[in-house]
């Protein structure tokens, strides 16, 4: 038995749904986030559980138990809020003495207890501090032990590191996922922020207007995602959508407006004609300078580089193979291309996409930098380049011409 | 960036200078007077003796002090002035806390009209709404009848409602409402939700979410309404003159006395220095108190 299952649950407001049909089940002493766009009702079904909100339509079992007549005060669960939300008027000793108060926990046995929550928290010393005297980081500390002073069966946790900067949120980050692993309960993280879903949760619920999209592991979500809204909020995303062409061996080609036909490994059924999407992280594409500026057929499908060869020309280096059916498939591939056929899908012998276009615009970031490629024909193409040879920012400008390209098997294939 | 620019300077003199002015002609020059006042002699027909005798003799003393301390019935009044005002601004809080709480957690289209609703007797005369209530607790009011007949079942009354104690702290309470509703509310609605939704979730119940947090941090607000109300309440005369009976005189009414019908200027003076000083002595203990029962609430 789940230790809460949420079963159909729906809730509107007025005309609006904010979470529609919603069932889902969160294991005892699991990560699992919410995640989600602003208004995808993330907090509406968070709110829920902690008792704040009911649903219209649903139940809500903690432990088996329907908890639908319980208010948030009698619920074995405890929120810990965005804005922290410590009483103003009391030190911290005071505001995580308060659950303690409210539990009629005898004043004897408080004193350890308090101790103990700031240990975990590494805020000892602080008791007779107040919030404003407070660091946003501490507070969010504060806020947390005293959610769990109570030894609550579930924490909720809504956008607790939202209004933090970016390196003190990475630090919490790690803080969080060793504080879950030390208490041991379930916490119920909402979040917009996808990186932060990703690197915290064991799974997440991806939300979107009301209804989960996806619930899975972070890698199968950003690595396989199931629907385009999953693909495009993840992370950075090439999103190819168009007719499907042909879908044998494990490979559907769909035409793909101001591209042409692009090539995914894909077990699927689809049908020829009906719509397809390719996802492609940037990060899977590459870039390399054009192997022949006077390739009549840019733009087109071109041959497929040995691996060692594409890694030159990532490096912006000549490539020694310059492939002279460039505008159609490619004749047979050297066989050092076989062991491309990851997962026994596609055939060694299936080229790579390949596409010529120039560098429309460029993001330097640093690690990397990510290049949008325009093709002749409209469409773009974001590829990303990890800028690991020191005092090297960039490898290409805007305006130079490029060739982008990717394994069959890089993108996922999306039926819709 | 060192000093102020002298035409900044200039500026804030010209700005603050006309109301710092206008303060000090008819505030500060006038309470002066009012002490200077009280160390002199009353005058054989009213009003001061001169400050210099035929002797050549400078006239300054005690005299009104030592009567005002020595003269019991004076303290009495002004106890029981006290006792007004304490009780009036007791009334008010309880009055004005849950309707302040109401208006700050009325949807805000219609708080803008609560709050007219709570300003709007100022837009009337003062005496009108005193003389009203004459009317309304009246010997042949609805009101006098009703409670009278009642009393009359229980084999009890008729009691007079008008010029009593009971007609004065009606009043008093309800021309000092406004003054109390005003600055809870201002403080009410500026409470977070969150921090009682917090409460809630931490395992606190309707009672222990006021008494623990809406409460304490409502504090600013009920002392600042507890100063609004208590020190004019304090000092009134025109409610206890016309709708108080023989007994109801309270300090207010005897400075009035002083100065208008006795014409004992020193006198008159000392009693208004003593209800000054002990307000101000009040509203400093208040805020004291109020600022220390915060701290020991944090504590």
């Amino acid at each position: 038995m789940a230790l809460l299952d949420i079963q159909g649950v729906t809730r509107r407001f007025g005309d609006f749904t904010a979470v529609d049909h919603v069932s889902l089940a969160i294991e005892a002493g699991e990560f699992f986030t919410l995640l989600g766009p602003s208004g995808c009702g993330k907090t509406t079904l968070l709110r829920m559980i902690a008792g704040f909100d009911l649903p219209d339509a649903g139940r809500i079992l903690l432990n088996g138990e329907d908890i639908a007549g319980r208010p948030p005060e009698a619920r074995p669960v405890r929120t810990v809020f965005q804005s922290y939300s410590l009483f103003p008027h009391m030190s911290v000793e005071g505001n995580i003495a308060f659950p303690l108060e409210m539990a009629r926990v005898p004043p004897a046995e408080r004193r350890p207890r308090i101790e103990a929550a700031l240990e975990d928290v590494r805020l000892v010393g602080f008791n007779k501090r107040y919030p404003h005297e407070l660091s946003g980081g501490q507070k969010q500390r504060v806020a947390i032990a005293r959610a769990l002073i109570t030894h609550p069966t579930m924490l909720l946790l809504d956008e607790p590191l939202a209004a933090l900067d970016a390196k003190l949120r990475e630090e919490l980050q790690i803080e969080l996922i060793n504080l879950q692993k030390e208490v041991g309960i379930a916490f119920v993280y909402v979040t917009h922020d996808q990186t932060e879903a990703l690197a915290l949760s064991h799974r997440i619920a991806v939300m979107n207007r009301g209804c989960v999209e996806q619930l899975d592991e972070p890698s199968k979500i950003y690595g396989f995602p199931r629907t385009r809204f999953v693909a495009d909020f993840i992370g950075h995303c090439n999103l190819f959508s168009g007719p499907v062409l042909s879908n044998a061996e494990g490979i559907v080609r769909i035409d793909v407006a101001g591209l042409g036909p692009v090539l995914v490994a894909a077990q699927s059924s689809i049908a020829v004609g009906a719509n397809g999407s390719i996802a492609l992280r940037p990060e899977k594409t590459r870039i390399a300078a054009p192997q022949d500026a006077n390739d009549p057929h840019a733009g087109g499908f071109a041959a497929a580089l040995p691996p060692e060869g594409a890694h030159r020309a990532a490096r912006g280096g000549p490539s020694p193979l310059v492939d002279p059916h460039a505008g159609g498939f490619a004749a047979a591939l050297p066989p050092e291309g076989a062991h491309r056929a990851a997962r026994g899908g596609p055939s060694p012998l299936v080229p790579d996409n390949r596409y010529r276009g120039t560098v429309a615009d460029l993001l330097y970031m640093g690690d990397v930098t990510v290049y949008r490629v325009a093709t002749p024909g409209g469409s773009r193409v974001e590829a990303l380049l990890a800028n690991s040879q020191s005092g090297r920012a960039k490898f290409f400008e805007v305006g130079d011409a490029v060739e982008v390209s990717w394994r069959v098997d890089a993108g996922h294939f999306i039926e819709e | 960036m060192a000093g102020t620019r002298p035409d900044t300077r200039l500026a804030r003199w010209l700005v603050a200078g006309p109301p710092l002015l206008y303060l000090l002609v008819f505030f500060a020059a006038p309470a002066l007077i009012m002490v200077l006042a009280s160390f002199r002699s009353p005058g054989e027909f009213g009003g001061l003796a001169p400050l210099v005798d035929e002797a050549g003799k400078v006239d300054l003393n005690v005299d009104s002090y030592a009567r005002f301390l020595t003269e019991t019935v004076y303290m009495q009044v002004f106890v029981k002035s006290a006792w007004y005002a304490g009780l009036t601004t007791a009334i008010c809080l309880l009055l004005a806390y849950p309707l302040a709480t109401l208006i700050a957690k009325s949807a805000k289209k219609y708080r803008d009209l609560l709050l007219l609703l709570v300003i709007l007797p100022f837009w009337s005369n003062f005496l009108i709404r005193i003389y009203a209530w004459m009317i309304i607790l009246g010997p042949n009011a609805a009101l006098a009848k009703a409670v009278n007949g009642v009393l009359a079942v229980f084999g009890a009354g008729p009691v007079p409602l008008l010029f009593s104690g009971f007609a004065v702290l009606v009043c008093l309470v309800y021309v000092h409402l406004p003054f109390m509703v005003l600055p809870l509310y201002a403080n009410l609605e500026k409470h977070d939700q969150a921090l009682l939704d917090a409460a809630q979730d931490l395992g606190a119940n309707a009672w222990q979410r006021f008494w623990r947090i809406t409460f304490p941090l409502s504090l600013p607000g009920v002392y600042a309404g507890a100063a609004l109300v208590f020190i004019p309440a304090l000092g009134i005369f025109a409610i206890p003159d016309i709708l108080g009976g023989p007994e109801d005189t309270l300090i207010g009414n005897l400075i009035k006395q002083q100065f208008l019908e006795t014409r004992d200027w020193p006198f008159g003076s000392v009693l208004s220095i003593v209800l000054t000083v002990s307000a101000l002595v009040l509203a400093g203990t208040a805020a004291w108190v109020g600022r220390r029962s915060l701290g020991a609430a944090r504590a």
